[in-house]
């Protein structure tokens, strides 16, 4: 079929079946955007291209689908620089279509000309400059491929200006050959026997589930292990969600902001089961004292992440739905056996759970924002699609709301980029418009992509933005506090001027206020109820310690513990 | 200790810099790197020599591996196989010196090719100890104007190719 490079895009979106893609028109992309103009998916115009492209991630964690940006050259390709670094980081599958300048006008410095390939090579699974308009098929078909199988993550397609408006014969190849890339399913079945072993010698083990769970949508069958073996389990922030919190086995998120149980357990266990986990500095602490008296069996579909941080013991490179699946089959035959096996072990570890819950104080005269959290929890059953900012509030949700199901908490967990939750927020609540959607944001992140209310209110997508207000910029502060002699160089906000309820009703958003404990479960409920975005500007105190700590390369059981100060 | 990598890529624009990127963002030690094309003409053979113990040479191979354009690693370090580098060394040279470099040119059984005034250019392919030796005796008796090597290349000895390996 004859048809333009630009028009070549949306046919090969619409092969992909694309139904929604983030944007914002440029020069380079024009052609593109003419295309676009009657090209039968939707696409969301957003304030800025950042707010684009963290729109397009939130899409594609709250869907499983591949999330889809467009961009012009130059200034708009940098503009998705932190996003798709942040996609990166967490494994998100992206697609990202930038303008390039005409190819006789590359490397010559033109008018909005950045190398955008050159800038994202280190933050992308793979990237692409298509200057004959013949590559564009291929090249589209393999970005999808690439984005979203394996270990998934975003892929840049940077196409020339003159590639949109130039003709080919088009036609959407059937599959990819790429010589280099083999995504493996299956990996090898005596390791997964030698687990099996392990698990049958293990007198204190423990399951350590990441973000691969949701990723790679397992958590089925992950229950089921979880619930044949008996052992206890321990989540790092992105794993979060792919068991339910209340589940009888859980004892919560580990690390640098982990519960007492979930830190204790990783250094008393003499076996531990990583499941879809990276190991990362936040979790293990020092590195040289993590689980130092287990062995450490590493499940990834990533070859590269074995032996990476943490030593495995063994290792079980593939799928998470080849290898859960085929330990849970050997695991079922011995079910009572391991149960019994490890008894006086879990009983342990959930005694410590019983004994060192998270506690805070509640107040009566200030709003503290662990109980706004456990509001939220109790007001939405845990049913909502939680997506937080970075901060403080993070770490709080982490820690106190009641996840019932995967892929419903969205936050940046590897890049840790303020500013990702409202855009993701509004991405979510495109991709799956009958659930609600609330974003946890502070004071400090919700300035950093404030412009996109205006998108929500536009699209009226009925988001609820919960700032927590404590007029600061509260994890800095923490650490300004803890550990840089309470001076806190430039982290307070205090006497500044941003009235966010008056900021949300100039954009068109719904603004409510909470000020006292006693108006936050009304209000909250006003604003669940309220139709389209709302925001709450709710005030929290300035100085409340996010605790259990474990200090920036401390051991992972020299927490710092008790409650917080009002 | 060092590790010789056999890395064939695509022969796509746009590989070295995926190569070279993911190189400097790991901060690995890469002591040299030589690209070339094959006998196949979409692909290109690069010859890494990496410094690292066994953990970090892993890291090295998976993380390359895992570049969409990397077909194949073969590390030669241990198969027996052929080393070479290529050196052109600039040295100074008079009408009274020449001879005496004719002399060290044939003991490493080199070749000069350019001579004038002033200076000779040596050519001579090796292993890394034998080309360090000679600019030594070079640089102590007559002074090196400059130098230029390839980094090393490898190649395994019998009928098996590295892609087959």
């Amino acid at each position: 079929m004859k048809m333009t490079g630009a028009e070549a895009i949306i046919e090969s979106l619409k092969n992909e079946k694309v139904d929604v893609v983030f944007g914002y028109p440029g020069g380079a992309v024009l052609t593109l955007y003419d295309a676009l103009y009657q090209a039968d998916f939707k696409h969301i115009l957003t304030k800025h291209e950042q707010g684009a492209v963290h729109a397009a991630d939130g899409y594609a964690r709250a869907t499983g689908k591949v999330g889809v940006v467009i961009a012009t050259s130059g200034p708009g390709a940098t503009n998705l620089v932190t996003g798709i670094a942040t996609a990166y980081m967490d494994s998100i599958p992206l697609v990202a279509i930038t303008g390039q300048v005409a190819v006789p006008l590359i490397g010559r410095d033109s008018f909005q000309e950045a190398d955008i390939r050159g800038i994202t090579t280190p933050i992308t699974k793979h990237n692409y400059l298509v200057k004959k308009v013949e590559d564009l098929p291929r090249v589209l078909k393999e970005a999808f491929y690439i984005a979203r199988t394996g270990r998934p993550g975003p892929v840049v397609v940077d196409v020339a200006k003159d590639v949109f408006a130039a003709a080919l014969d088009y036609q959407y190849p059937q599959e990819v050959k790429l010589r280099g890339y083999r995504p493996l399913f299956a990996g090898n079945l005596e390791t997964i026997d030698k687990v099996f072993e392990e698990l049958k010698l293990a007198q204190k083990p423990l399951i350590f589930i990441g973000g691969g769970v949701n990723l790679s949508d397992s958590s089925g069958v992950l229950k089921d292990l979880i619930e044949q073996t008996g052992f206890p389990v321990i989540s790092t922030l992105m794993g979060l969600g792919s068991l339910p919190s209340d589940h009888p086995q859980f004892l919560g998120m580990v690390g640098m902001h982990g519960t007492y149980a979930a830190n204790m357990a990783t250094t008393e266990c003499d076996l531990m089961l990583g499941i879809g986990v990276r190991f990362d500095d936040r979790v293990t602490g020092l590195l040289s004292e993590f689980a130092s008296k287990a062995k450490i069996i590493h499940f990834d579909i990533d070859p590269a992440e074995i032996n990476k941080n943490v030593l495995a013991h063994l290792r079980v490179v593939g799928d998470l739905n080849w290898s859960l699946p085929a330990l849970l089959q050997r695991v079922e035959v011995v079910s009572d056996k391991l149960k019994e096996q490890a008894r006086s072990w879990t009983e342990k570890v959930l005694d410590w759970q019983r004994e060192n819950p998270l506690t805070y104080e509640p107040q009566t005269e200030l709003v503290m924002p662990q109980a706004v959290i456990e509001k939220v929890s109790e007001l939405t059953q845990g049913d909502a699609v939680i997506v937080t900012d970075v901060g403080q509030h993070q770490m709080w949700v982490a820690q106190y709301y009641g996840f019932k199901s995967p892929r419903s908490f969205l936050t940046s967990g590897g890049l840790g980029t303020m500013g990702y939750g409202l855009p993701a927020a509004l991405g979510a609540q495109c991709g799956l418009p009958d659930r609600p959607v609330i974003l946890f944001v502070g004071d400090g992140g919700i300035m950093m992509n404030c412009q996109e209310l205006a998108t929500a209110a536009n699209y009226n997508f009925p988001v609820k933005v919960l700032i927590f207000n404590n007029q600061s910029l509260g994890m800095v502060a923490q650490w300004q506090r803890m550990f840089y002699g309470g001076r806190y160089s430039h982290t307070s906000l205090k006497g500044q001027h941003t009235d966010f309820v008056k900021l949300a009703e100039a954009m068109g958003v719904t603004g409510l206020r909470v000020t006292k404990p006693e108006e936050l479960g009304l209000v909250l409920a006003e604003a669940l109820a309220t139709p389209g975005p709302v925001v709450v500007d709710i005030r929290t105190p300035e100085t409340v310690d996010l605790l259990p700590m474990v200090p920036a390369g401390a051991r992972l059981d020299q927490m710092i513990m008790g409650g917080t100060e009002g | 200790m060092k590790h010789t990598l056999a890395v064939l890529v695509e022969n796509r624009p746009g590989v070295l810099t995926h190569i070279s990127g993911l190189i400097s963002r790991r901060a690995f030690n890469i002591e040299s790197i030589a690209a070339g094309y094959t006998e196949e003409p979409d692909t290109t053979r690069i010859t890494i020599v990496v410094e690292g113990n066994e953990i970090e040479q892993e890291q090295v191979v998976n993380q390359l591996s895992k570049l969409v354009d990397v077909i194949k690693i073969s590390d030669l370090t241990a198969v027996d196989s052929i080393q070479r580098e290529l050196v052109l060394i600039k040295v100074k040279a008079s009408m009274e010196t020449r001879a005496d470099i004719l002399n060290i040119v044939d003991i490493f059984r080199a070749r000069i090719v350019d001579v004038n005034r002033e200076t000779m250019v040596i050519e001579l392919s090796g292993d890394e100890t034998k080309i360090d030796a000679i600019c030594q005796v070079l640089e102590d008796d007559h002074g090196i104007i400059e130098i230029v090597r390839t980094g090393k290349i490898a190649l395994a000895r019998g009928p098996i190719p590295a892609k087959d390996q």
